[in-house]
């Protein structure tokens, strides 16, 4: 039993590793353009078939290949952001999150149908030498492609949060994110801030997408799925801590592992959102956030 | 236009729809209506919490599948279809203002993700308790027509309509229309917010259903977590913001396109269908950003005295002034 429990702990912490990856593009772009892209895990999926192909086309190593599946997917948000969420930052900020759930609802289906129509609907996830390959702690095993997941996480929120408060860019971002008018009057950029925070979020979706198809599986509809624990890890975390949102997601990743011992597996989705709603209620502002800051 | 007027087009357009059931049998014309018919009860229903209130809930199908679900057991279970539905809006009515107190303490986005995390829980619950599909018996399924189901799903949309004219219209409705605009500067002037809010969440519950009910009446044969499907509300949210949040007309109007855009495009192949819909439905949230009523009403300006407002373009209009002056 004591096995069961801290192997279902540690399996939670690892997949929590990676909620905590999917909401970090999501709170950026939510924090900083104040847009809600429900077709972030879309984005993430784009971005385990962008691995899956590199990995089958070329033979490179998801590990190795991430940087190119970064710069893949930012070039995608590029596009998206002058496409459709440029005309969306123009109204004010409760119109932004109205538009941006249409818009992105929109974009849920698109993208959808096109990774049906290329790369059909069945499941796909990478197999490489060490997709087998684990730790043994005592009586707990630690699948590597699981904890590499959990690595990514990490190093992405500290490098994140480096780029937010330690370069001038990132000072531009958190400027633009607190009252884009102060910051385009002290010659910020604005819409640059926009496209670029926009394009990092889809980058960041893009690692997370690679690290599912090494330890988890690809098929065009996993997007909604992450997109919604992405959504429950951002209001527990509170916005303003990217770490935060990575110990968040891991928090959550943690009760699911332990409801699926004690309250059944078929359940643990709702203990864990059932946890989510007492947290809110307890605490508004988040486990890790900051009263009024945004990224 | 004038109370009355308004009111009798409303009931010739009833009359016309019950006209047309007993008219047509065409099996695929039938379909397409009760669809339409469903989706503009949920949307409508969304849009009295959503579009009068301003709360925007993303659990709403949790209502919709909640009155699918106790319609369809004592349906089948061999008790009047009328009874059932009663005894459903009363349980969903109790549950909704259980639920709402606590989710109604969350305010905006945080309500919005508040409602999700409740409706998946309820869906994910939905699907671990009745994983077994649900059919008609047999002998029913043999007797199946759609002239039933057509006249219930009416039926349905016209009570959603008619309670949300009258709310739009009434004192209640105006105190959920001072909540969305300010919540503190309603509260200030002594409007209850979390009372309107409340009635606002109950009410929208109820009729959501409702709406559950003629799906549950209608439908074959369906897996009974479906109706709890997250799908179900973003769908409804679609449709009212692509109609007209906050308007009667909006939510139908809404839904016609919804329907028959989908269905039209279906003979291509289901993705090629998805992938223009989703294409179409982005450029009418880009190009209409108040939805087709908005659009219309644009449009009937400018037909009916377009040679005034052109000339109003070339002066100074009131307003323009003030404008310039808070800048």
């Amino acid at each position: 039993m004591t096995q069961l429990v801290l192997q279902s702990a540690v399996s939670g912490l690892l997949v929590g590793g990676m909620y905590g990856l999917v909401a970090l593009g999501l709170a950026l772009a939510f924090g900083v353009l104040k847009v809600l892209n429900v077709a972030h895990g879309e984005l993430v999926m784009l971005g385990g078939y962008a691995a899956f192909l590199i990995f089958t086309e070329r033979g490179i190593d998801p590990l190795l290949s991430m940087p190119l599946v970064f710069v893949v997917l930012a070039f995608i948000g590029v596009v998206l952001y002058q496409l459709l969420f440029r005309f969306v930052v123009r109204f004010d900020i409760e119109k932004r999150i109205k538009n941006s759930l249409l818009i992105s609802f929109g974009l849920v289906l698109i993208l959808q149908a096109i990774a049906v129509l290329l790369f059909t609907g069945d499941d796909r996830s990478i197999v490489t030498g060490y997709s087998s390959a684990a730790w043994v702690v005592g009586m707990v095993r630690i699948p590597w492609v699981r904890l590499s997941g959990l690595v990514v996480a990490v190093i992405a929120a500290v490098a994140l949060e480096w780029l937010l408060t330690r370069t001038t860019f990132g000072h531009a971002v958190r400027g633009t994110a607190e009252d884009w008018s102060l910051a385009s009057l002290a010659g910020v950029d604005v819409r640059r801030v926009y496209m670029i925070a926009f394009a990092i979020s889809a980058g960041l979706a893009g690692l997370a997408g690679s690290m599912v198809s090494l330890g988890y599986s690809v098929n065009p509809t996993i997007g909604l799925g992450w997109t919604l624990k992405a959504l429950v890890v951002i209001v527990l975390a509170g916005l303003g801590s990217m770490r935060g949102i990575v110990l968040a997601g891991m928090l959550l990743g943690l009760i699911e592992g332990l409801a699926s011992v004690w309250v059944g597996g078929p359940y643990r989705g709702v203990v864990a959102l059932v946890v989510f709603l007492v947290v809110l209620s307890f605490r508004p502002q988040g486990l890790f956030g900051r009263g009024g800051a945004y990224v | 236009m004038s109370r009355w007027v308004s009111t009798m087009v409303w009931l010739l357009v009833l009359v016309a729809f019950a006209a047309l059931g007993s008219i047509t049998d065409d099996e695929r014309l039938m379909t397409l209506a009760i669809q339409t018919f469903i989706f503009a009860a949920l949307a409508s229903s969304w849009n009295v919490l959503g579009g009068f209130a301003g709360q925007v809930s993303l659990g709403h199908a949790a209502f919709f599948g909640l009155g699918a679900l106790i319609t369809r057991e004592l349906w089948l279970g061999e008790m009047a279809l009328p009874l059932a539905i009663v005894i459903a809006l009363a349980v969903t009515a109790a549950v909704a203002a259980a639920v709402g107190l606590p989710m109604l303490r969350f305010r905006g986005i945080y309500f919005s993700v508040g409602t999700l995390a409740l409706g998946v829980a309820v869906w994910i619950t939905a699907g671990n308790v009745w994983p077994g599909i649900s059919s008609l018996p047999a002998d029913a399924l043999r007797e199946y027509e759609f002239t039933g189901p057509y006249y219930v799903a009416l039926g349905v949309v016209a009570v959603v309509v008619a309670v949300s004219m009258w709310l739009k219209r009434s004192k209640l409705g105006l105190g959920m229309m001072a909540v969305r605009e300010d919540e503190e500067a309603a509260s200030a002037t002594g409007v209850s917010a979390l009372a309107y809010k409340m009635i606002a969440f109950v009410i929208s519950a109820v009729l959501a259903a409702l709406a559950g009910a003629a799906f549950a009446f209608f439908s074959v044969s369906y897996y009974p977590q479906f109706p709890f499907s997250v799908v179900w509300t973003f769908e409804a949210i679609t449709i009212v913001f692509v109609g007209g949040v906050g308007t009667i007309v909006g939510p139908l109007v809404g839904s016609v396109f919804f329907v028959v855009g989908r269905d039209m495009l279906s003979s291509t192949f289901p993705e090629i269908q998805v992938l223009t819909f989703g294409v179409l439905f982005i450029v009418v949230v880009l190009l209409l950003p108040g939805g087709f009523v908005e659009a219309g009403q644009r449009l009937f300006k400018l037909v009916s005295r377009g040679g005034a407002d052109q000339k109003a373009k070339t002066g100074i209009r009131p307003g323009e002034r003030e404008g310039k002056e808070k800048t």
